[in-house]
């Protein structure tokens, strides 16, 4: 048979042993897996579907298609994470006393680690950049982001590192270090499994996509505004836009440094993050959080964003206290950078570090509270509209506020000291970004869906869907910050004390109305695509007040046949008060970017190296890495960049759509 | 446009407001590249022969001067390579920068802080037998 060396070299450590084919649970995903892929790649040959993906989406550089491409992959994320915290709520909530619940521990460990780390990276991340690539554009009157291309090359890093973290379900196994991949847990001689290095290799490729995203965004908003918007002009979602995005530039490189040296730990017996030869693991700590804090308003400025958009479209009123909003904004962009020791007073820095940086994180409550009341005194007097939209913003308020006070109470270093690690901070968080972060993403998916699509999203189910999520939320997290009062810590598999059973039953009964909620909103979307005809609206279904409404609804490739000139904030609305007119004439050929191949490419060779590295399959990973700086330098040959569509297609298209309107 | 000539420029149009010929884009000359690279690489070299040579006899006052030269180096790149003044793309460049220094320094002051006291706080004293 074959020899031993030879196999490694070929496989290196990929033997029949990496494939958990004892674990029954994850033999039958794998089969539900393989079916559904199977179903799914069938129906697309049958209905002859590749190249319309492949020229129509994949190697689209529109910013429209690639945000909606972002929405897509964070909710199928959104069903593995959420898969994830069915099996550990209902672990919870079965295993008390002498019942050990049906999942061992080193199985759990990967499944907290692999929620956390797919919720914020590959659920959130995805769907707050997806918002912002479709509509930011759109609001600024510019016809595509700066680097369409690098937009593009961003979004299938992501997909890489989203599709690692997938395979490491059926090969190999996850990390079990939680979702920072903490060391001690993480280094080599704790872990010397796959977990980390998927871990680590994921995220390495999904990061550098999601920085080269930030600058993309951030160069779009400061370059490409339409003429007459000064700053002050900018709606707000892109004022948020701009400075989450300068948070991911900022913070970004922090976390793949980090993770680098982290890399070398395991790979080349370096010592920044082990107890010997004067490294430190606590220094990891330091490094991931002054990341992760900042990550934090990386994802709610965008959603504060979107709530500002929409309280003020459905109540008709400009914002109140626009001003005030954009200098919070950015007050809150700088001091999300002085509260990073908050996540580890318990570390032992002592009194004086603690304090500071305890009374800074109660100083970020004031602009945020400040926000609460501008959205508040915009609804005052207003004349609400309540639909979808309005509702999430709604529940956002009511949810969100209590989130807030939590935070402030575990910012408190003493009180901290008997809260840390306990379930009160996990419902804590779980608070803010589901009632912060998450219903803001619904918010905004049902009220930009028509300006995606041209028919809105079906209002029954909608609300199904919204009320599965906040009665859902409300039922499995409060009984999590009764249990952490109690003293109940996170992370655990088993308890012993029976009286406490009561509560974890809640939250799977919580947890399985947050299901419904979730299913109906995939019956969301499919009856209203199935019911489109009927659903169908005007390019202004909303009565919107922002220059994304201002063109068709969905919207030309080119986004505007004239580039909008901006006099007020608010700009659709200042043109409709004043009654502007689009010429019907006059149009002139559009220059735009071609479509390319390039970024698929590229990131499929990263996942090859990625997988290669997890394994130690170094012929691979030497030949992926030298593929994709070959395939880089010769992308950088492709004149062919670019094209212009004739001034008559122009016409045509606009001809169309007025008399569509008429 | 380098930017020793930015410098002579932005004096010289600076009083009528006019904005520099290439609408603040750095495209440098001969000139301010070779003083740049000359200053970077002496900048670079006396490290180096401190260090080797340990003509210096306290470390400690080795490694102080070697960063401070380090800090010098900085500031050579981002004036003579990066071509950084308050005039470039409207701000935005000078704007960018400012935030990029602020974070860079909170993020090593603040670390240095936190390890420095967790260090003293949780590092077993001698003599308690720990």
């Amino acid at each position: 048979m074959f020899n031993e060396t030879v196999l490694k070299t070929i496989f290196g450590r990929l033997s029949f042993e990496s494939f958990p084919i004892h674990e029954p649970i994850l033999l039958v995903t794998f089969a539900g897996v393989v079916v559904l892929g199977l179903a799914i790649v069938g129906a697309i040959t049958k209905y002859k579907l590749w190249g319309y993906l492949w020229t129509e989406w994949f190697t689209s550089v529109d910013h429209k298609k690639i945000g909606i491409m972002y929405i897509i992959l964070g909710i199928i994320m959104l069903l593995r994470g959420f898969a994830d915290a069915v099996m550990m709520r209902t672990q919870q909530a079965l295993s008390f006393g002498a019942n050990e619940g049906y999942l061992n521990a080193h199985h759990y460990d990967q499944i907290f680690t692999a929620h956390g780390t797919i919720m914020i990276f590959f659920v959130a991340i995805p769907l707050v950049v997806g918002l912002i690539n479709y509509v930011m554009p759109l609001q600024i009157g510019a016809r595509d982001v700066a680097f369409p291309f690098l937009n593009n090359f961003s979004f299938w890093l992501t997909v890489a590192g989203a599709l690692l973290v997938m395979v490491s379900l059926f090969v190999g196994e996850f990390s079990r270090a939680g979702w920072l991949n903490y060391v001690p847990v993480s280094n080599l001689q704790n872990s010397p499994d796959t977990g980390p290095d998927y871990y680590l290799w994921a995220l390495q490729i999904a990061g550098i996509g999601t920085t080269l995203s930030g600058i993309n965004m951030v160069v779009t908003i400061i370059k490409m505004r339409a003429p007459g918007m000064t700053m002050m002009k900018l709606p707000v979602f892109c004022w948020t836009a701009l400075c989450s995005n300068v948070l991911v530039i900022a913070i970004f490189p922090i976390l793949t440094a980090a993770f680098t040296m982290l890399m070398l730990d395991r790979y080349l017996g370096f010592n920044f993050f082990t107890n010997d030869l004067g490294g430190n693991p606590m220094m990891y700590w330091n490094l991931v959080w002054i990341w992760g804090h900042p990550e934090v308003y990386v994802l709610i400025l965008p959603i504060f964003g979107v709530y500002s958009e929409i309280t003020s479209t459905f109540t008709g009123k400009r914002l109140f206290g626009y001003s005030s909003m954009v200098y919070a904004t950015v007050v809150i962009t700088i001091l999300s950078f002085l509260v990073w020791l908050h996540h580890f007073f318990t570390m032992g820095s002592g009194a004086s570090v603690n304090s500071f940086f305890g009374i800074a994180t109660m100083v970020i409550s004031i602009p945020t509270g400040a926000k609460i009341f501008n959205w508040l005194f915009t609804m005052y007097r207003g004349q609400i509209r309540f639909e979808l939209p309005m509702q999430w913003v709604v529940a956002f308020l009511l949810t969100f506020v209590v989130g807030g006070m939590t935070g402030v109470m575990l910012a408190i270093p003493p009180a901290d000291f008997v809260l840390h690690n306990s379930l009160f901070l996990v419902a804590h968080f779980h608070n803010v970004i589901i009632g912060g972060v998450v219903f803001g993403l619904f918010a905004g998916i049902d009220y930009w869906f028509p300006k995606a699509f041209g028919f809105k999203l079906d209002p029954f189910w909608g609300r199904i869907h919204f009320w599965g999520w906040v009665i859902g939320y409300w039922v499995a997290w409060t009984p999590m910050y009764v249990a952490g009062l109690m003293g109940v810590t996170r992370r655990l598999r088993h308890l012993d004390d029976a009286t406490l059973q009561p509560l974890f039953v809640i939250a799977a009964i919580g947890v399985a109305i947050i299901a419904v909620g979730i299913a109906a909103f995939i019956i969301q979307i499919v009856v209203s695509i199935i019911n489109r005809d009927k659903l169908r609206v005007g390019d202004d279904p909303w009565n919107g007040r922002t220059l994304e409404w201002a063109t068709s609804s969905p919207p030309p490739a080119y986004n505007f046949a004239f580039t909008p000139v901006v006099h007020d904030l608010d700009a659709w609305h200042d043109m409709k008060e004043r009654g502007s007119k689009v010429p019907d004439s006059g149009f002139l050929p559009i220059h735009m970017p071609r479509n390319t191949g390039t970024g698929v490419i590229l990131s499929g060779l990263a996942a090859v190296l990625g997988f290669a590295m997890v394994w130690y399959i170094w012929w691979l990973a030497g030949l992926s890495f030298v593929a994709m700086i070959g395939y880089g330098i010769f992308h950088t040959f492709n004149y062919n960049r670019d094209y212009h569509i004739p001034a008559e297609d122009v016409a045509e298209t606009e001809r169309k759509h007025a008399l569509a309107g008429a | 446009m380098s930017a020793p000539h930015a410098h002579t420029r932005d004096h010289a149009g600076g009083h009528d407001g006019a904005p520099p010929p290439d609408g603040g884009h750095g495209h440098g000359s001969r000139r301010g590249y070779v003083m740049g690279f000359l200053l970077s690489a002496v900048l670079t070299a006396i490290p180096f022969w401190l260090v080797m040579s340990g003509a210096i006899a306290s470390v400690q006052a080795t490694a102080i001067i070697v960063v401070a030269l380090a800090f010098v180096q900085i500031i050579v790149h981002t004036y003579f390579f990066l071509h950084l003044n308050p005039k470039a793309e409207g701000g935005w460049t000078m704007l960018a920068f400012i935030f990029t220094v602020i974070i860079i320094a909170i993020v090593i002051a603040g670390s240095l802080w936190i390890m420095f006291h967790l260090n003293s706080n949780m590092m077993p004293m001698d003599g308690m037998g720990m």
